[in-house]
């Protein structure tokens, strides 16, 4: 196989090394149920234990604050259907309208279920307007949930000050934090927020765990019932590999989060201005100024996302684009149209999202190849006008 | 990722005929760069009134563009009438295939070549052999009946998904999916598979709860997609008694049709779904 370029992290990460060196045991001779009695179930429960203190060290938090789940997906739907369960009398979610799926879709299924969502929207930069969050706050609001950082834009949103603002009228606030936790620095003791979603597998973990931060004090409905485990808040054994590879991943992302804002940011900033300087008519989309630091959305006028992915693909370069075409669905990304870009420039949108495995070499290598590849597809373009 | 033919990466990838005549005898041209995809195509005839060269030129993915480019090779030496019976089929069999989700981008180069040799004949001052227009079935991608009824006929579609895959009517709010099931019932008659949801009964008898309930589900399903259209939207404020208390949003709070679109969409809805007693109004935030 070709060498593979890979700049598609916010969609999922390489497992790093020393993830799978901790978690390998476990997924071999140290097979033991950390819920037994035995000790060769319970090293695995000490292990567990050390998993949750690393994830808590992580977020600023404290360990039994920390719930492990199957997912990002999994978390943000226990966070808002097991808050509703516990606020039977308040019938409304307030949320945005550039949420991921995971909690868009949850959303609109319990307004089918007779509970008013409200989306608030956002500006031209994907930049929320808080006034219009707060008028939106009532008493029959259940639940705020805002995500941290937006993973088609890596638009940032101040949510410690959401969290405040949301707290101060007595309701619940939750954030999908899946694309910022490991590339800004968190601290939740310092915080307002109660519910707070990660996975693992966009920070170096592999797929398939996820972490709900439940902060102490928090009213909140079992989502799945089963046996004790997670103190009687999500029942089923363990995923113990997982959970033993998030915590090293959370230990790694600690030290490493350094990096990711200096020199993983000046990789992303090299292929950012190296692409505009040498492909007209594009544009980043996203609030440059609050923005994750691994994250650049670029929309290139007249040409089409999928076209640019496939003729990326056969350098080895992963990327991905909010085109319809390559959704199967018929309409550009929900995030760039709730922000106002055109339709026009949301048909040819690549995000490009780095990590720390990312070299110089590579962003030379991208940059190059990009301005041939505009311009074929310009040159067949029935809307560049210029071209003889 | 697509499950693409090797003759469809081949094709986009080494795509034949691109670019623009100078003199074009007709030109077509299909799509917005609002919808996703376009494609302008243009020929010359030569002395026997054969296609002597054409050119694309085309916005859209692979499939899109691997699908004109085979379409140009295909007619290149017909005369205008052989080119005419060209179908999105043949583009698709020229490809070895395509995904179902893309089969629009072999209609796309089919309308355009129709376009293109519409074009001819106006030009020439003639009348264009059937250019039946039709009437707006689809707003959001503009689609016709016409257009619909023959993606229908010439492929022998069976139901309301097949003919979104293959034109993208219904692809957007989905407001028009009721209308297209009754054009593939009128080609198909009997082989056609269209879904119809029941009409719920009117409940005769309603708690207080399941009344807000069915307010609100018949506000999310039956009205909301058609203010959508619009970009406009709608919020249920309150019910006191069998009085309605809703919010226009979007374009439909400054919309001068809101009256109408309140008694003749709203109201007339809820009627329906709900109960003959109920009248609804707007509050103002």
């Amino acid at each position: 196989m070709q060498n593979i370029i890979y700049m598609d992290n916010n969609a999922t990460t390489c497992v790093a090394e020393e993830v799978i060196e901790e978690m390998m045991p476990y997924l071999s001779e140290k097979y033991g149920n950390p819920s037994s009695m035995h000790t060769f179930g319970g090293q695995v429960g000490k292990k567990l234990a050390q998993a949750r203190e690393r994830v808590a060290a992580l977020l600023g938090c404290e360990p039994d604050e920390i719930l492990f789940t199957s997912c990002g997906t999994e978390s943000d739907n226990t966070a808002i259907k097991g808050t509703l369960a516990m606020y039977p009398n308040r019938r409304k979610i307030v949320t945005t309208r550039v949420e991921h799926p995971a909690v868009l879709t949850t959303c609109r299924d319990l307004e089918r279920h007779g509970y008013s969502i409200s989306e608030v929207s956002v500006d031209r930069q994907g930049k929320l307007d808080l006034d219009e969050l707060g008028f939106r706050l009532d008493d029959n609001t259940a639940i705020v949930s805002v995500m941290w950082a937006n993973n088609e834009t890596g638009t940032i949103f101040p949510v410690e000050e959401i969290a405040d603002l949301v707290k101060a009228r007595g309701i619940v606030f939750h954030t999908d934090a899946v694309q910022a936790v490991g590339k800004i620095p968190i601290n939740l003791k310092e915080s307002s927020i109660d519910l707070l979603s990660l996975s693992g597998h966009k920070l170096h973990a592999p797929k398939g765990v996820g972490v709900l931060y439940v902060r102490r004090g928090t009213r909140l409905g079992t989502f799945m019932h089963g046996g004790h485990q997670e103190s009687g808040r999500r029942g089923g054994t363990e995923n113990v590999p997982g959970i033993i590879a998030m915590g090293k991943a959370c230990e790694r992302a600690l030290q490493n989060m350094t990096e990711e804002n200096s020199r993983v940011k000046a990789l992303r900033d090299k292929l950012e201005k190296g692409i505009l300087a040498s492909c007209p008519d594009c544009f980043v989309n996203g609030d440059t100024h609050n923005r994750l630091p691994n994250t650049s959305n670029i929309s290139f006028e007249y040409i089409e996302g999928e076209s640019i992915l496939m003729l990326l693909d056969q350098f080895g370069i992963c990327a991905s684009s909010g085109s319809a075409c390559t959704s199967g669905s018929l309409e550009p990304s929900h995030v760039l149209r709730a922000m106002g870009v055109p339709f026009t420039a949301a048909h040819g949108s690549i995000r490009y999202s780095l990590s720390r495995y990312n070299t110089d070499q590579e962003i030379d290598v991208v940059v190059e190849k990009m301005v041939p590849i505009v311009n074929r597809l310009r040159e067949l373009s029935p809307f560049v006008k210029t071209s003889p | 990722m697509w499950d693409y033919t090797d003759k469809v990466l081949d094709t986009f990838h080494h795509p034949k005929n691109v670019g623009k005549l100078d003199d074009p005898d007709g030109v077509g041209e299909v799509g917005s760069l609002a919808c996703g995809d376009a494609l302008t195509l243009m020929f010359k005839l030569d002395g026997d009134g054969r296609i002597k060269d054409v050119k694309f030129q085309t916005f859209g993915c692979a499939s899109a563009i691997a699908s004109s480019s085979v379409l140009t090779e295909m007619i290149k030496g017909m005369t205008l009438e052989e080119a005419a019976k060209v179908s999105n089929k043949d583009i698709v069999e020229q490809l070895g295939g395509l995904p179902d989700q893309k089969m629009h981008c072999s209609v796309m180069g089919q309308e355009a070549l129709e376009a293109a040799i519409a074009d001819y004949y106006r030009r020439k001052g003639g009348q264009a052999p059937q250019t039946q227009k039709g009437n707006i079935v689809c707003t959001c991608f503009g689609v016709t009946d016409e257009e619909i009824r023959k993606v229908v006929h010439e492929n022998d579609l069976t139901t309301v998904e097949e003919v979104t895959n293959f034109c993208k009517a219904g692809g957007g709010c989905g407001g028009c999916k009721g209308r297209i099931g009754e054009l593939v019932e009128e080609v198909q008659g009997q082989k056609a598979k269209v879904e119809h949801k029941p009409k719920p009964a009117k409940p005769t008898k309603m708690t207080n709860i399941q009344k807000i309930q069915l307010i609100q589900e018949t506000i999310n399903e039956q009205i909301r997609p058609a203010l959508r259209v619009d970009g406009g939207d709608i919020d249920l404020v309150d019910i006191e008694g069998n009085k309605v208390l809703v919010a226009f949003r979007g374009m439909c709070a400054q919309c001068k049709m809101a009256e109408f679109t309140m008694k003749d969409v709203v109201e007339a809805r809820l009627k329906e779904f709900v109960s003959d007693d109920l009248y609804v109004e707007e509050v103002k935030d």
